[in-house]
């Protein structure tokens, strides 16, 4: 391990919740609802595929062990991985993943605006990129959910099942370790606790317009972040993301 | 190609409408929605920019199948970028069809049932990461020699969307080449995927043209109304004109043992595909008609509540604003 661990394991956690998300609203190519659907999602892929390559970068450069962005996503296991669990869940419905993409695009579009400020000027570069295209991703995925939660019965009531199963991935979004406290101290970032207000106002709200019933439980699944635990999920899309770096080690593409 | 064996549509219409329609084609103007136009015309086109935008919706699914195990972040970003373009190319596609007075919902259904086709390209598996660089060089290679000639059709619509679809087809195809050079001076098992790819996907791309059409008087209703512009043989002897160096540059083996540079014609000799199993996968039974109709369909009764919900949302905000006015 570098000197500098705490700094390579955080900015894993950013670029691993990119990766997996990323990865995740790819498996929705061609199968969309509607065509704007199949384009909109590509395009979030791509962006989230996009600041991946940024952030894994910085962190192959911090760790300084010569292991590239590919290095990084191709060739760990799932217990070096840092992404919060909610990202790795499967995409279920249509509902499920817009649901699960507007729960971490407020966290999201909140975390970068606040590295706009960051200490480490790579840091504050990549969050300036990147904050344009979230906040696209915000406005879509909220309008989605609004218009979903308001529609017709049965969009309502996916809607709102799709709430109740993402909400107890939430909280680990949030939940601030050692690493984060390191971070934070450093004037990198500050701790993902701070942003929970905001986070609930802003959520609480589309919610509302979404006539959706915000789940009173505060329960919060952990381990995906810390890497000490992930879901069974994310072992087999790693089988699939990696295979081709698995089978033919060494080859060039 | 995209568009393959689009039978012209009779037309009874008024002699002396149609003969001053014919010259204004003659005269390489462009045909609008609003002007008038022979039903043969306005159906024939219907189901070839019709089928022309199924392909591209079908064809994500091809390429979709390796996005989740692109090798490496960037080819990941560009495999993403492109099936996006495609989707797209599908949109623009559809609102010109639309022009000529069919709803896209109309044009899935007859996709989804059968009535429509797409391409029969997009009926074949894609195996290996070879394969999404020989659709990248060999598929939109073939499109791009149909489509660029179909930015002069004479349908106004069709011919800006053409324009459009042609600035980002050679990007597709440029990208495809590059995965072919990387695989081909890579390790011998690449080499190995490289051959196996351009193995597969030779004839079936060659069969994207269609079948020789001299014989066809439908084809020459279609040439007179510019809504082809050059013989399926045309195309297709220019493809292989085009593809065989490049393939001899990757170090590649045509499958193809009758080919020979003709110094006369100053073209390539090659073999006519197997048209028994073109016309298998017309008729439903390519390696993968299944799948793909049984993904789209899927795809569609899976979005109808979502579109359902968009629709009821947006009346129920439409009925709050007039109710506010």
């Amino acid at each position: 391990m570098s000197a500098d661990a705490p700094f390579f394991e955080w900015l894993c956690r950013l670029g691993d919740n990119t990766l997996v998300l990323g990865h995740r609203v790819s498996e929705w190519c061609g199968r969309g609802p509607a065509l704007e659907e199949d384009i909109a999602l590509a395009n979030i892929s791509l962006d989230l595929i996009g600041q991946t390559q940024m952030w894994l970068t910085l962190a192959g450069e911090v760790e300084n062990a010569g292991r590239s962005a590919d290095d990084l996503a191709m060739l760990r296991d799932a217990w070096d991985f840092r992404n919060a669990l909610l990202v790795e869940q499967p995409n279920g419905d249509f509902g499920r993943t817009m649901m699960r993409q507007f729960l971490f695009d407020h966290f999201h579009l909140l975390q970068l605006q606040t590295l706009a400020d960051s200490a480490d000027q790579r840091v504050a570069d990549i969050a300036a990129k990147a904050v344009k295209e979230v906040t696209y991703h915000v406005e879509r995925s909220t309008e989605v959910v609004i218009a979903l939660g308001d529609g017709t019965e049965e969009s309502h009531s996916r809607m709102q099942a799709a709430l109740d199963w993402a909400w107890p991935y939430v909280g680990e979004l949030f939940a601030s370790d050692a690493i984060d406290v390191q971070i934070a101290e450093r004037g990198i970032a500050p701790l993902p606790d701070t942003l929970r207000v905001a986070y609930d106002q802003r959520v609480t709200s589309a919610l509302t317009k979404a006539t959706l019933t915000v789940p009173e439980g505060r329960f919060a699944h952990s381990g995906g972040k810390s890497g000490f635990r992930h879901s069974e999920h994310l072992g087999h899309m790693l089988t699939q993301m990696q295979w081709l770096q698995r089978a033919y080690p060494g080859a060039q593409w | 190609m995209y568009a393959q064996m689009i039978k012209s549509e009779s037309t009874d219409d008024d002699p002396e409408k149609l003969a001053a329609f014919q010259a204004r084609i003659d005269a390489n103007e462009k045909i609008e929605p609003k002007d008038w136009m022979p039903q043969g015309y306005r159906k024939t086109l219907i189901r070839q920019i019709g089928q022309h935008a199924h392909s591209e919706i079908v064809g994500q699914l091809p390429e979709g199948n390796w996005i989740t195990r692109a090798p490496t972040l960037e080819r990941k970003a560009i495999l993403l970028a492109k099936v996006q373009d495609e989707a797209g190319h599908g949109l623009y596609l559809y609102c010109a069809a639309e022009t000529l007075g069919v709803t896209r919902d109309e044009l899935t259904e007859m996709l989804n049932d059968g009535r429509m086709k797409y391409s029969s390209i997009f009926n074949y598996p894609t195996l290996t990461w070879a394969d999404m660089g020989a659709v990248g060089w060999l598929v939109d290679g073939a499109a791009i020699m149909n489509q660029v000639p179909l930015q002069r059709t004479s349908f106004g619509p069709y011919s800006r969307a053409m324009i459009r679809v042609c600035k980002e087809e050679s990007f597709h195809q440029r990208q495809g080449y590059d995965i072919m050079m990387r695989m081909a001076e890579g390790t011998p098992a690449q080499k190995r995927m490289a051959q196996d790819a351009l193995n597969r996907f030779w004839q079936p791309a060659l069969m994207m043209f269609g079948p020789s059409d001299k014989d066809s008087v439908h084809s020459a209703q279609s040439m007179a109304w510019k809504i082809k512009m050059n013989t399926n043989d045309e195309l297709r002897q220019k493809f292989v004109d085009q593809t065989v160096p490049q393939a001899e540059y990757l170090g590649l083996t045509v499958p193809d043992d009758n080919l020979r540079w003709n110094e006369d014609t100053g073209h390539y000799e090659f073999s006519e595909p197997d048209w028994s199993e073109f016309f298998d996968v017309i008729q439903g039974n390519g390696p993968c008609n299944t799948d793909r109709l049984e993904a789209r369909n899927a795809a569609w009764n899976d979005g109808a509540w979502v579109r359902d919900g968009m629709h009821a949302h947006a009346q129920k905000k439409q009925q709050t604003k007039v109710a506010a006015q």
